[in-house]
């Protein structure tokens, strides 16, 4: 039997499907129209709401196949990977496709060695070679000095995790028919040997950086802890997280999960804005993809200036307070 | 507690050259490190054999020069080390990277733990960590911040994901990768460099490792880099340079004007 069919796995939690499912939809129809093939949407839970999985239909999938079962409520690796294993060996997907996110990243890198395929992280373009139908995967590395193009000729599926962000939704189309099938798997196969105690949710809610839509973020510019402050009035007034620079977050100005670059988060909102803050090459490649990117600094030679759509040299104790004025006056109106 | 750290030696800079034939790295003339983010594993591991004793190997598949990475890990507290090194094993991609460090630690055999950086700072991957322990059908667990509690037969782990923490049992003997926030790395002692520069540090190639050579190097890997390409950084952004009170303020009021031309406001 030969391997068919672009795959994508959606994530969820608490049955409510996760926007990265509707950015990998639109990345698996334009994959599964080039190659004539079908969209299938997996989506492993405890219990998923048909109206819920309808949606997925609507934003691009061809066939839902989900796995309903207690061990599936939240992601642990044994039994996401063990069901997956199982469902690729069932319907052999030529092409599978994951969200480069905590889960995605994490059931891939796994499941690509009990399939015995190759699997490349955290892409940022995906295109099939009209050629032979073969998956081309381009992603950055070495701190996003480098664009790589990366293939897996001859061993199937083949897997890559795309980089939350990198591409928009599918919008729902309400006429789309697909259908929606629950498949089983041997509960004895979802066994963990690992449980989930406790979570506890970030109460600091600027710092979810990756999800954020817009993000704001400091460097040494700020001088001393006590100047941050105003950036998160500024995030808080754009809606959006507040995102810190390895020295910032060294300085003890903001906690590692809001730290931005190579040894922190890789982010692509739709606004980056970087407020004092130079722009090191590790930085940089942090920030490299977001879709717009905004500048301040004092330094006209600061090298964040030229990822910049749009920079104001200036100093920032003058400029951010302004910032937060006007958006202040808009909010008002 | 028995602990393996697997390591990485990258390069120190970020002019990282390519070789355009083979799509891999070129790492002559480029001062090579420890991978930044390893650094925190290893501090992981010697924390744990200082609180609970035990002892601490690093492990690396890389060029001979990759004994320098190792003869650093002891310097920071790891008791001996193990470099996997051969031309068979060049070009690997990061499944046949997991399989390799996978049959040297089969080889090593007595281990509890197992502690990864979260990635390397050049491949960028992640995905070397779930990957040995795939191999070695062990439970893993990803971006860990804290381990809260040794238990007899199980840890109690904090991970760090998108919107918070996640507090997990994980049956021993596993892997797991490490972030940032774990814990602050140490400097190498003088005593212990001295220490490191003394100790032997074995090769291992593939018989070693009873390894099927259809496993290894760019033979073995699924995957091929079959471009590389060097993206355009800059954007042609619009850059204002305000000269007083005034022109901010006009400055401002554009950067407001380019947040509502993106609907972004």
């Amino acid at each position: 039997m030969s391997y068919k069919g672009v795959w994508i796995l959606g994530e969820q939690e608490a049955g409510n499907i996760k926007s990265v499912s509707y950015e990998l939809l639109k990345r698996g129809r334009e994959l599964a129209d080039k190659l004539g093939v079908e969209l299938t949407a997996v989506m492993l839970g405890k219990k998923m709401a048909r109206e819920r999985l309808q949606e997925l239909v609507y934003r691009g999938a061809d066939k839902v196949i989900v796995v309903e079962d207690p061990a599936l409520e939240y992601f642990l690796p044994d039994p996401y990977v063990n069901a997956m294993e199982i469902l690729i060996n069932r319907h052999r997907p030529e092409i599978l496709i994951a969200s480069a996110t905590s889960t995605g990243r994490t059931v891939a890198p796994a499941l690509a060695i009990r399939c015995n395929t190759g699997l490349t992280a955290d892409c940022t373009g995906l295109d099939i070679d009209a050629e032979n139908g073969n998956l081309i995967q381009t992603r950055p590395a070495i701190g996003g000095n480098i664009l790589a193009t990366i293939r897996t000729p001859n061993h199937r599926p083949q897997m890559a995790t795309v980089r939350p962000h990198s591409n928009k939704p599918l919008d729902p189309d309400r006429h789309r028919t697909g259908r929606i099938i629950n498949e089983s798997v041997d509960p004895a196969l979802l066994k963990s040997r690992t449980k989930r105690l406790e979570f506890k949710k970030n109460e600091d809610a600027g710092s979810n950086i990756q999800d954020a839509e817009i993000v704001i973020a400091g460097g040494k510019g700020f001088k001393k802890e006590e100047n941050f402050r105003i950036l998160h009035e500024v995030a808080a007034l754009l809606g959006g997280a507040v995102g810190a620079t390895r020295d910032a977050v060294d300085l003890g100005w903001a906690t590692y999960p809001h730290q931005v670059g190579l040894s922190g988060k890789t982010i692509s909102p739709k606004l980056y804005m970087g407020i004092g803050i130079s722009g090191s090459v590790q930085h940089l490649a942090g920030i490299k993809t977001s879709e717009n990117i905004i500048a301040v600094n004092n330094d006209p030679e600061a090298q964040i200036f030229r990822v910049a759509d749009f920079g104001i040299v200036g100093d920032l104790f003058e400029v951010l307070p302004l910032i937060k004025q006007k958006l202040q006056a808009i909010k008002k109106q | 507690m028995k602990i393996v750290v697997p390591i990485k030696q990258v390069p120190e800079t970020n002019n990282v050259k390519m070789d355009p034939v083979t799509g891999t790295m070129v790492r002559d003339g480029v001062e090579p490190i420890i991978n930044p983010l390893d650094l925190y594993a290893i501090e992981e591991g010697v924390l744990l054999k200082e609180r609970i004793g035990g002892e601490v190997r690093a492990l690396s598949m890389g060029p001979k020069k990759a004994i320098l990475a190792i003869k650093e890990a002891i310097a920071m507290g790891c008791d001996d080390g193990i470099l996997l090194s051969d031309r068979a094993f060049a070009g690997a991609d990061t499944w046949a990277t997991s399989y390799v460090l996978s049959q040297a630690i089969k080889k090593i055999g007595d281990y509890d733990l197992i502690i990864c950086g979260e990635r390397a700072t050049d491949g960028d991957t992640g995905q070397v960590g779930p990957g040995i322990a795939t191999w070695l059908d062990i439970p893993f667990a990803t971006y860990i911040n804290k381990i809260v509690e040794i238990r007899e037969n199980s840890l109690v782990v904090e991970r760090m994901v998108e919107d918070g923490y996640e507090i997990l049992e994980i049956e021993t003997p596993c892997l797991l990768t490490v972030v940032k926030e774990i814990n602050y790395p140490r400097l190498p002692s003088l005593r212990r460099k001295q220490l490191a520069r003394q100790i032997e540090i074995p090769v291992w190639g593939p018989a070693d490792i009873e390894a099927d050579t259809k496993n290894l190097g760019l033979k073995g890997s699924p995957t091929r880099v079959v471009k590389i390409s060097t993206p355009q950084v800059t954007r042609n952004g619009k850059l204002l340079t305000p000269k007083n009170e005034n022109e901010i303020e006009a400055a401002v009021d554009q950067l407001i004007e380019f947040l509502q031309g993106k609907e972004i406001i």
